[in-house]
């Protein structure tokens, strides 16, 4: 007779994922795997990774959007295998771009009759836009100086120091040298009489922005508009106006109609907004608008047989995915003006409720204007015993991701924290955050005497410098200095973004 | 007695969709609305028009993914508000993508040590990656003249004349000379040795491609470097190679890994490859991989400053979704070094049961190679009566979207249809396009007929005038033209499935 005994490893599809040895391997990070595994395991383990990762909706350092609706997130779903680049084939997605391209260049007041299309084009974001933008400046100014007979080999752009780093990245990328205007304390934008002094015939063209990704401000282009108009007058120079409305695009329209600095101002040739920002649509969506077909070179404009038939396109990236185009446009018919009027409406309500609540503890500065987009930028009034980098630190362990930034220059000592107010951002949750900070404060205030050792420390490492040097002058540190080293100390801790900032 | 009527309007918001005044109204096309709608009807409105979109999964005409396991579709969606760029946020995410750089980049057989981290970027396609790339290629070789001494104005770049647009936007967009190498009649790749005569001191790098566009067939990236080696003994210039492996780079590692075209080869100094293709991950995602550190100068890397740690950033595009990103890192541990081999194996078998469908009309001539991206080219023997797009476009009748296009010069009287497989091509559907093919030829050859009278009624009409005489061509235009807005018009009928 013989015992057969069963197999002790049962079917591996059988094992619940957790039993499976796919837990129990170490996930691969250099090489591919030489094997398959299921598509249980293999979603469990990355789905289980990712939980580590910060809760978006509890991210009050981004603007971009992190909550949309669920009918939306349908439609979203149901276009994730389009490729928007495929015109030919989806022709109605891609007339859902152009319908979009149009609404927001009305928004802006582009001057087109009512039936006119507007030239404009979707992205992937406002760095790409503002990256087009650029190149067609760029191009227009190259033309211009060609014909005069004139050099142009060393075109310039101003700006402020306060702009978004992908500014940065055209200058660079694109070969033009990028002229800041800096900032003081006090001042955190750029100064439109300072700008058009740096002005001179190289310059392609001013970029302002409405909405400061520091301080949430807008920058005055009415005025900008007035002097360089008149600078162009006596220079003959043309220099144009380009506007980042990254943030403010989706604002000033439904809170500030009055507000003029679209293309109601004769100079202003082109403007940028992120769709994934005030636009209230997941990441991956900008739009950026020219004033008229003469302000974007047709030389730049490709016509290509793509798959069969004749397309124009000018942009940088190519195949992408449908779905925020999609879902930009659904928030347009949904929400229409009315519906985006309120829900800005109602984020500038609950900035001031955090900005009151914030002030009310009497350690802060508050450095956000009330007029711009709505978030909250507030300083420490006292920042000799604890920094803000330890408050951003500290409010980590509630949940929160709340970042503290140093200023650019030449507004470098001052740091603050930053809380964006978005659409999902509801009064309860800055109620919550308010008593978090408030917590956090009372925490900090009783270090004091870990820091006093911290700085001890700090001089007495100097001393042992000074000891091995004997020749050397003894270095005198004040009190600033030894600040800025605790400052520094705290800083390469905690996370911190300088020019990254977004 | 008053009577008190009812009132017939309920409370809009009780209304089913179709009963609301919301679809009644024309939709707004040129200003956003004044007032809010219901989100169901903003939902079901735009539902509704993209079913006059095509069906995706019939789109024969794209390389780029358009199924994924509903297990990735579940990971991606609970990842669609995360913003990729929030390094400081998102830690694991960033790391899911270093970790697909590093296995892309040991794929490709990147010179590195055990424990050294690959040299790469995660993009939104190949655009994106070939203009990083095109971009590192300048600068590396705009410093080299300056400390040599020499101009470094006039930058160009050697390619054939089949590339794909991206490279000729990245020539015009970033101010370097585009030098084509012209294709000939039965040979639409570029050719190796009339590319490195093209190379001169001004040439920042020869492309090659991996995956030709039109008939997808691999270069011959060894000849190449073999004879750009010898030019660079000779003069000293020290030309590099980049290879477009948009689609071939997840093709050749698996079906011909003996095939050497990655950074085996010494000059390839840096490869793209579109995640988005064979990578199996929906539109959206593209690599770029640099050979190693050297080749990419730093000037053009921007610092972040995160965790403490430093991540070097080099991309154009700053905020995006990360749902690609996570997608990719899903496939390639999902499916492995076999899935990815058995996927490309099935893929192939497709193909040859396509292409010999196709033979077997024998009114077909193949224009694609056996080996390379698994797509089927294929032109008419005769068309003198009708053409490729005459087939392309009654083949949409049947919700196939097949595209007809002329080559690239000098091959423009070349005109072809290509079916490209994808992973979701399956052999039943592969035999389904054939018969509808055999119905869309039966069809045409039912034509004739009329295309005579077209031309009878065309003569008649230029009586009052001089007689237009029209070449065959003309004719031939006309009738396509008339025929194009025929179908066009019944096109609309197409039920999505």
């Amino acid at each position: 007779m013989v015992v057969t005994t069963t197999v002790s490893d049962s079917d591996e599809h059988l094992h619940c994922t957790f039993a499976s040895r796919y837990a129990r391997t170490s996930l691969p990070r250099f090489k591919m795997p030489e094997g398959s595994m299921p598509k249980e395991a293999a979603y469990q383990i990355v789905n289980d990774e990712l939980m580590l990762d910060g809760n978006p909706r509890l991210n009050l350092a981004s603007f971009v959007t992190t909550w949309m609706e669920p009918e939306c997130d349908k439609l979203i779903m149901d276009s994730i295998n389009k490729n928007y680049v495929d015109m030919d084939e989806y022709p109605v997605t891609t007339e859902l771009q152009n319908r979009c391209v149009n609404m927001i260049a009305h928004l802006f007041h582009v001057p087109v009759g009512d039936d006119e299309t507007a030239i404009g084009v979707g992205t992937v974001g406002s760095s790409e836009a503002i990256m087009l933008a650029g190149l067609a400046f760029k191009r227009k100014w190259q033309a211009k100086r060609k014909a005069q007979g004139k050099p142009y080999d060393k075109p310039n752009i101003v700006t402020g120091a306060n702009v978004q780093v992908c500014w940065e990245k055209f200058a660079r990328y694109f070969e033009v040298e990028l002229k800041e205007v800096k900032l003081k304390e006090g001042y955190y934008v750029m100064d439109p009489v300072k700008a058009v002094e740096m002005v001179d015939e190289n310059t392609i063209c001013v970029a302002a922005i409405l909405g400061s990704t520091l301080t949430g401000e807008y920058e005055d282009v009415k005025h900008l508009n007035e002097l360089l108009t008149e600078k162009n007058k006596t220079t003959g120079w043309d220099t144009p106006i380009h506007v980042d409305a990254a943030s403010g695009g989706f604002i000033a329209p439904f809170l500030f109609p009055e507000l003029e600095w679209d293309f109601r101002l004769p100079l202003v040739k082109s403007i940028n907004v992120s769709g994934h920002k005030y636009g209230l649509v997941y990441a991956g969506v900008g739009w950026v608008i020219w004033r008229s077909k003469d302000d974007l070179p047709e030389e730049l404009v490709f016509h290509i047989n793509y798959l069969g038939s004749d397309q124009p396109t000018f942009t940088l990236n190519f195949s992408k995915g449908s779905s925020q185009i999609i879902a930009q446009y659904y928030q347009f018919i949904r929400l229409g003006f009315e519906g985006y009027k309120s829900i800005m409406e109602n984020c500038m309500e609950n900035a001031k409720l955090l900005r009151e609540e914030i002030a009310k503890t009497g350690k802060f500065e508050i450095v956000s204007k009330d007029v711009g987009v709505p978030l909250v930028a507030f300083a420490l009034k006292d920042g000799s015993r604890y920094t803000v980098f330890q408050i951003s630190e500290s409010l980590r362990r509630f949940g929160w991701v709340v970042p503290a930034y140093t200023m650019p220059p030449d507004a470098e000592h001052i740091a603050v924290l930053r809380v964006v107010i978005r659409e999902d951002f509801s009064h309860s949750l800055a109620e919550r955050l308010v008593s978090n900070i408030q917590k956090v404060l009372k925490e900090l205030d009783e270090l004091p005497p870990r820091l006093s050792t911290k700085a001890a420390h700090v001089t007495d490492v100097t001393d042992e410098t000074q000891k091995g040097n004997a020749d050397q002058p003894h270095p005198k540190k004040s009190a600033m200095e030894t600040q800025k080293e605790i400052f520094n100390y705290w800083r390469r801790i905690s996370d911190m973004k300088t020019s990254g900032v977004c | 007695m008053v009577l008190s009527k009812a009132s017939s309007q309920s409370d809009v918001s009780i209304h089913s969709t179709f009963a609301s005044r919301y679809v009644r109204d024309s939709l707004p096309r040129f200003k956003i609305p004044e007032n809010s709608i219901p989100k169901e009807a903003a939902s079901q409105i735009i539902n509704d028009e993209l079913m006059l979109d095509g069906n995706p999964r019939l789109n024969l005409a794209s390389f780029v993914t358009t199924w994924m396991e509903p297990e990735c579709d579940k990971l991606m969606m609970a990842a669609i508000n995360k913003n990729y760029v929030d390094m400081d946020e998102y830690p694991i995410t960033t790391e899911l993508q270093n970790r697909c750089v590093n296995m892309i980049a040991h794929l490709f057989n990147a010179p590195l040590g055990d424990g050294e981290a690959a040299v790469g970027v995660g993009t939104v396609g190949s655009s994106e990656a070939i203009m990083l790339a095109g971009l590192a290629f300048k600068r590396k070789w705009q410093n080299k003249m300056k400390a040599l001494g020499k101009p470094h104005d006039k930058p160009n770049i050697v390619t054939g004349a089949n590339v794909q647009v991206c490279w000729e936007k990245f020539a015009r967009y970033f101010e370097v000379e585009l030098k084509e190498v012209k294709l000939t009649d039965g040979y639409y790749v570029m050719n190796p040795e009339k590319a490195v005569e093209m190379v001169d001191e001004n040439t920042i790098c020869v492309a090659a491609i991996l995956g030709s566009t039109l008939n997808g067939e691999f270069e011959d990236v060894k000849t190449l470097n073999d004879l750009l080696m010898k030019k660079n003994q000779e003069t000293g210039w020290d030309t590099p190679i980049h290879v477009d492996a948009a689609s071939g780079g997840f093709i050749a590692p698996f079906l011909y890994p003996e095939l050497e075209w990655d950074f085996r080869l010494p000059l390839v100094k840096s490869i793209n490859v579109s995640g988005h293709k064979y990578g199996l991950v929906y539109a959206g995602i593209g690599w770029a991989i640099w050979r190693n550190k050297e080749d990419l100068p730093e000037e053009l890397i921007f610092h972040i400053n995160y965790l403490g740690a430093d991540q070097p950033t080099f991309t154009l595009n700053f905020s995006k979704g990360s749902s690609q990103v996570i997608a990719q890192y899903y496939q390639l541990i999902r499916l492995g070094y076999e899935g990815y081999k058995n996927i490309m194996e099935n893929c192939q078998e497709n193909a040859m049961v396509l292409k010999e469908g196709l033979e077997k009309t024998g009114r077909f001539n193949i224009v694609s190679k056996d080996d390379g991206v698994p797509l089927v080219a294929f032109s008419l023997k005769d068309n003198s009566r009708h053409t490729e797009f005459e087939v392309s476009d009654l083949l949409r009748r049947f919700g196939w979207i097949v595209p007809a296009y002329t080559m690239p010069p000098d091959a423009q009287h070349v005109t072809v249809l290509r079916v490209v497989i994808r992973e979701d091509f399956s052999r039943t559907l592969a035999e389904r396009l054939v018969v509808d093919i055999q119905k869309v030829l039966h069809e045409l050859d039912t034509l004739p007929a009329r295309v005579s009278a077209k031309i009878a009624a065309t003569e008649e009409h230029d009586k009052n005038g001089t007689v237009v005489k029209k070449t065959a061509i003309e004719v031939q235009r006309e009738i396509t033209t008339a025929w194009m807005k025929f179908v066009a018009d019944k096109k609309k009928t197409n039920g999505v499935c």
